[in-house]
C-alpha cells in the first residue's frame, strides 16, 4: 500500500516540514525508503479516486488520492494512440479529472457542469480520446477543492516520431503546494482577511531601514501612492509557506526527492507546476537549463539559468551535469516565503547546498501602472478598453496603459545577474498552427478586489457572467489586460493559446498564459473544437472566487 | 413610523454624501497627484474591427482614475456571448466554482480588563459577519462591565451591502440595553434604526460612520476610525478613535444633546497567530458638552484614563 509506505517515510521527518534546514541528515537517512511516483503506461489505464491519509509535515491529514498516491501516478502515453482511461470514484462526493493541456473532445475534458456530468459519487466514467500531441502535461481534479487536496499528477506523451532532442535520461518534476489546513478553511480565511498568510508586509522597521538608506522623504514617497490606493506592494502570493509546504513529486524539501544521473548524460527534466495557488522560480545552481518545450510544445532551444513556472505551466529543460556531484533543484515561491527542493545526484543520498531564499521582492510601479510606471519609451503602447462593469465594487484598480512587452521576467527576477527565461525567449518550433489573421478581438480584463478576495473577468464573477462565444471555425484574438497587482496564469481548455509578440507576430503556443500585473497579452485562438469549455485563472483560489468563464464554441 | 422613515432618510443623506466624497477623494487623489490625468495621445489601433463589439472599441483614450469613478458612457460591454446561453448544467458548475458562497467570521477586537482613574472593569468590542462579498449580515457589539454591572453597552445588527470597492453601506438596528450602573434603578433601554457606511479610506484608515434614529425624535451618530501600524510582522500598534453624538438629551440615560463623548485608544498587540493576539494599551474616555455637564452635576468624572490589557481573537 503506497500510502502506508509514504506515511512511515514522512513520519520519520516530522520536524522537517516546519524547519526544512534541520531536516537534511534525516532526509539522507530516510532516502532509501523514498517512494517514487509510480508510472502507468497507456493507452488503457484504470484509475481510482479515493480518500487517503498523507503525512507531509508530521501530522496525518486527509487527502484525495489517485490509485492510493498523492500526487497520482504519472501517466505515460504515445502520440497517435487512443487513450482509454476508466476512472472509478470511491468518494462520497462528485469528482472529476481534467487533462490539462490536452486537445480533446469537450465531453472528455473533465469539467463538471460544462460538457461533462462529473464522475458521480461511487460512480465511474470512461474517458476516451485520441492523443494528437506529445509532450509534458498534467491532470487534476476540477471539482471544488479536490486538486488542493491532492488529486493531480503528471502526463507524459511520447512523440510518435521520436524525441526532437535525444536525452539519456529523464525525470518528471511535479512541483506543488500542500497545506495541512482544509482548503475550504483556507478559502474562508482569505475571504475574511485576504492578507492572512502574508508575513512579508510593509512594516515600520522596513520604513526606518529605507529612511536610513534613502532618506526620509524618499521612504515616504515610496509608500505614499501604495498606501493612498490601499494597495500592498508585498501582495505577491495569497497563500504562503506560512501554511504551505512546497513539494517535488510529493516530497517536502526535507524529504528531498532525488533523481539520478551519470556524469556526462543529457538529462531531460519535465517541470510541471501542479500547485493550487503558487508560482515558483526554479534554478539548478551549477547547471544551465536548455528550455526545449513550453506547455508540452517544442520551442527553439534557449539556454537560461532560471525560469518562472506559473501555476499550470510546464517546461521541459535539458541539463548536462558533467561532474560527479549532487545538484540542488531549487524552486522558491514568488513571495520567497518558502521553496520546493529536489536533488539531481549520481547516487541517492548525495546532497548539494540549498541556496538561501532571496529577500522578498516588492511590486514596482510598473506592476501597478503598466507602461506609465516604466518611465521613458518602452516600445509599443496599448490603451486598455475597460468594461463598464469594471467600475463597481468587484474591481480595485484599472490600468489604462498596460505594458505589452514580454521580455520582463517579472517581479523578483528583474535584478538577476544571470539569464532568466521570459515569454519573449519562447518560439514554437514550426510556427503557428493556423496562419489566418485573427478576425476579431475579444478583450477581457483580469479584475479583482484584494480586500474582499473577489476575483473576476471584467469585474463580473462567473456566477453572474454570460458565456464567451467563439464562432466555430474562426480565428480570433484574445486580449487580456491585467487590472490587478497579482500574476494570473490564464488557462483556456480545449484549444491552444497562440501567444503574440507585442507587434502581433506569432510567438509561442501555450495552454496557460501568465499575465503579469498591469500587463496586456494577446493570443490567437482557432475555434475549431466545438463545445463548452472552461477558461480561467489557474490560481485555483482565484478561479473559485470567480475568475472563470464558460467559453462556447458553436 | 413615518417619522422614523423621514429620520432614516435624513440619516442616509449624509452617509451617502460621505460615500460620494470618499470615491471622489480616490478620484481626485489619483488624478492630481500621481497620474498625469491628461489626455493620452490617440494611438492608432492596429486592430481590424469586424463586428459590433470592436466598433465599441472607439473609446476616447482619456486616462481615467485608477480606482473608483464611473464608467464613461462609451465603455465597452462585458458581454461576449452573442446571445448564447450558459450551459444547462451551469448550476452544477457553481458547486465547483462557488464564488458567491457565504463565509462567516467573528472578530473579538477587544476583550480586556481596564484599570481607570474612575473605575476598574472589563470591556469588549466584537464584530461578526456572515455572507458573500456583496451582502452580509453584520453584528457588532461593544460595552463595558464595571462592578459586575454592564455599562454603556450596545448591540447592532446590519445588512451590510458593498456599494464601492472599499465601502459597504449598513442598514439595521441598534439596541442599548437598560442599565443600573450605580444600583439606583434601571435606566430605560433604547432602540434605534441605523444606517451607516463602513470601509477602508485611502492610507488604510478603517472608518465607520453610522446615523441612528430612535423613538420620540431621538437621533444619534457615531464615527469610529482605526489604523493598524505594523511595527513588525506580528507586533502591531492600533490607534482608535470614537465619537458619539446625540440629537437630544436623554436625562434618564445621562446623555446630553450634542457631541457626548470622545474615546481614544492605543493598543499594542502581538499576533502569536493571526487569530490570537494579546495586547496592552491605554485608553481615554472623555465626556463632552451637555453630557459632561450632566456627569459633573452628578459628581462623576468626565475624563478617565485607563490602562488596558486583553486579547484580540479572530475565528
Amino acid at each position: 500500500m503506497p500510502i502506508g509506505g509514504r506515511r512511515r517515510f514522512i513520519q520519520g521527518l516530522a520536524i522537517a516540514g516546519i524547519g526544512v534546514g534541520l531536516g537534511f541528515d534525516r532526509a539522507a537517512r530516510a532516502m532509501d525508503a523514498m517512494p517514487s511516483i509510480r508510472e502507468i503506461a497507456g493507452p488503457a489505464i484504470d484509475l481510482g479516486i479515493g480518500q487517503a491519509t498523507v503525512n507531509v509535515t508530521g501530522r496525518n491529514r486527509p487527502a484525495v488520492a489517485l490509485n492510493g498516491s498523492v500526487p497520482g501516478p504519472t501517466l505515460r502515453f504515445r502520440e497517435g494512440d487512443v487513450a482509454t482511461i476508466r476512472v472509478t470514484n470511491s468518494l462520497d462526493t462528485m469528482s472529476s479529472i481534467h487533462w490539462h493541456g490536452l486537445i480533446l473532445p469537450a465531453d472528455m475534458d473533465g469539467v463538471p457542469g460544462l460538457s461533462f456530468p462529473g464522475i458521480a459519487a461511487r460512480g465511474s466514467y470512461t474517458y476516451r480520446f485520441p492523443l494528437r500531441q506529445s509532450g509534458t502535461y498534467w491532470y487534476h481534479a476540477h471539482s471544488r477543492f479536490q486538486e488542493q487536496s491532492g488529486l493531480y499528477g503528471a502526463i507524459v506523451i511520447e512523440p510518435r516520431d521520436g524525441a526532437r532532442h535525444a536525452c539519456d535520461r529523464e525525470h518528471v518534476l511535479l512541483i506543488s503546494d500542500w497545506s495541512d489546513e482544509d482548503p475550504e478553511s483556507i478559502y474562508a480565511k482569505l475571504r475574511s482577511r485576504s492578507d492572512i498568510y502574508n508575513y512579508g508586509q510593509p512594516t515600520l522597521v522596513d520604513f526606518v531601514r529605507d529612511a536610513r538608506a534613502k532618506g526620509f522623504g524618499d521612504a515616504v514617497a515610496m509608500r505614499r501612492m501604495w498606501n493612498r490606493m490601499r494597495m500592498n506592494p508585498t501582495d505577491l502570493a495569497d497563500i504562503s509557506a506560512a501554511t504551505y509546504t512546497y513539494l517535488v513529486n510529493g516530497a517536502s524539501p526535507a524529504a528531498n526527492w532525488t533523481g539520478e544521473f551519470r556524469p556526462g548524460e543529457r538529462v531531460r527534466l519535465r517541470l510541471i507546476n501542479g500547485s493550487s495557488n503558487s508560482i515558483f522560480d526554479l534554478c539548478v545552481p551549477g547547471l544551465r537549463l536548455t528550455v526545449i518545450a513550453a506547455d508540452g510544445q517544442d520551442v527553439e532551444p534557449v539556454v537560461v539559468d532560471e525560469l518562472r513556472l506559473s501555476a499550470g505551466e510546464t517546461y521541459d529543460v535539458v541539463v548536462e551535469p558533467t561532474d560527479d556531484r549532487a545538484y540542488t533543484i531549487f524552486a522558491q515561491s514568488i513571495d520567497r516565503s518558502g521553496y520546493a527542493r529536489a536533488t539531481l545526484a549520481p547516487r541517492v543520498g548525495m546532497v548539494a547546498t540549498v541556496p538561501p531564499l532571496d529577500a522578498r521582492p516588492r511590486l514596482a510601479m510598473r506592476d501597478m501602472m503598466g507602461a506609465m510606471g516604466e518611465g521613458g519609451d518602452h516600445g509599443p503602447m496599448a490603451m486598455a478598453n475597460h468594461a463598464r462593469t469594471e467600475y463597481g465594487a468587484g474591481s480595485d484598480m484599472r490600468v489604462d496603459m498596460p505594458r505589452t512587452n514580454l521580455d520582463d521576467p517579472g517581479v523578483g527576477l528583474r535584478e538577476r545577474e544571470h539569464r532568466v527565461l521570459t515569454y519573449a525567449d519562447l518560439r514554437s518550433v514550426g510556427g503557428a498552427l493556423d496562419h489566418r489573421t485573427p478576425g476579431r478581438t475579444i478583450e477581457l480584463h483580469l479584475t479583482g478586489n484584494m480586500e474582499r478576495f473577489a476575483w473576476s473577468f471584467d469585474g463580473v464573477k462567473y456566477s453572474a457572467a454570460k458565456p464567451v462565444h467563439f464562432r466555430q471555425g474562426e480565428r480570433l484574438r484574445i486580449r487580456l489586460v491585467n487590472d490587478t497587482m497579482m500574476n494570473h496564469p490564464i488557462h483556456l481548455h480545449g484549444m491552444w493559446s497562440e501567444l503574440e509578440s507585442p507587434d502581433g507576430a506569432f510567438q509561442v503556443r501555450k495552454h496557460t498564459v501568465n499575465v503579469q500585473p498591469a500587463q496586456q497579452v494577446t493570443y490567437a485562438v482557432t475555434a475549431d473544437n466545438p463545445g463548452r469549455w472552461a477558461f480561467h485563472c489557474h490560481m485555483l483560489f482565484h478561479m473559485e472566487a470567480g475568475m472563470f468563464r464558460e467559453v462556447v464554441v458553436s | 413610523m413615518r417619522r422614523l422613515l423621514a429620520g432614516m432618510l435624513l440619516a442616509v443623506l449624509p452617509a451617502a454624501a460621505f460615500a460620494q466624497a470618499m470615491q471622489g477623494m480616490d478620484h481626485a487623489a489619483m488624478g492630481h497627484h500621481d497620474m498625469p490625468a491628461s489626455t493620452a495621445p490617440a494611438l492608432p489601433q492596429a486592430e481590424p474591427s469586424h463586428d459590433a463589439h470592436d466598433m465599441a472599441d472607439g473609446h476616447d483614450m482619456t486616462m481615467g482614475p485608477m480606482q473608483g469613478g464611473s464608467a464613461p458612457a462609451n465603455a465597452r460591454s462585458d458581454d461576449w456571448s452573442d446571445g448564447v446561453d450558459a450551459s444547462s448544467m451551469h448550476g452544477m458548475a457553481m458547486h465547483d466554482m462557488d464564488d458567491t458562497a457565504a463565509v462567516g467570521s467573528v472578530l473579538i477586537d477587544r476583550l480586556e480588563g481596564f484599570a481607570g482613574q474612575g473605575a476598574h472593569g472589563q470591556s469588549w468590542e466584537i464584530d461578526g459577519w456572515y455572507g458573500n462579498d456583496t451582502d452580509k449580515v453584520w453584528l457588532r457589539s461593544e460595552g463595558e462591565r464595571i462592578a459586575r454591572r454592564v455599562h454603556d453597552a450596545d448591540a447592532e445588527v446590519f445588512w451590510s451591502h458593498a456599494v464601492a470597492t472599499f465601502w459597504d453601506t449598513q442598514l439595521g438596528v441598534r439596541v442599548d440595553p437598560g442599565e443600573d450602573a450605580d444600583g439606583s434603578g434601571r435606566s430605560p433601554s433604547r432602540e434605534w434604526a441605523a444606517f451607516g457606511l463602513q470601509g477602508l479610506a485611502p492610507y488604510w484608515f478603517e472608518l465607520e460612520a453610522t446615523a441612528y434614529v430612535g423613538a420620540a425624535g431621538r437621533t444619534a451618530a457615531r464615527v469610529r476610525a482605526e489604523y493598524e501600524l505594523r511595527i513588525t510582522q506580528r507586533l502591531i500598534l492600533q490607534p482608535e478613535l470614537e465619537l458619539n453624538a446625540y440629537g437630544k438629551s436623554d436625562a434618564r440615560r445621562e446623555i446630553g444633546s450634542g457631541l457626548s463623548n470622545v474615546e481614544g485608544g492605543l493598543r499594542l498587540r502581538y499576533e502569536i497567530r493571526r487569530s490570537v493576539a494579546p495586547y496592552v494599551g491605554i485608553a481615554w474616555e472623555h465626556a463632552t458638552g451637555n453630557t459632561a455637564n450632566l456627569a459633573r452635576d452628578a459628581g462623576r468624572r468626565i475624563t478617565d484614563r485607563r490602562w488596558v490589557a486583553g486579547v484580540r481573537l479572530w475565528f
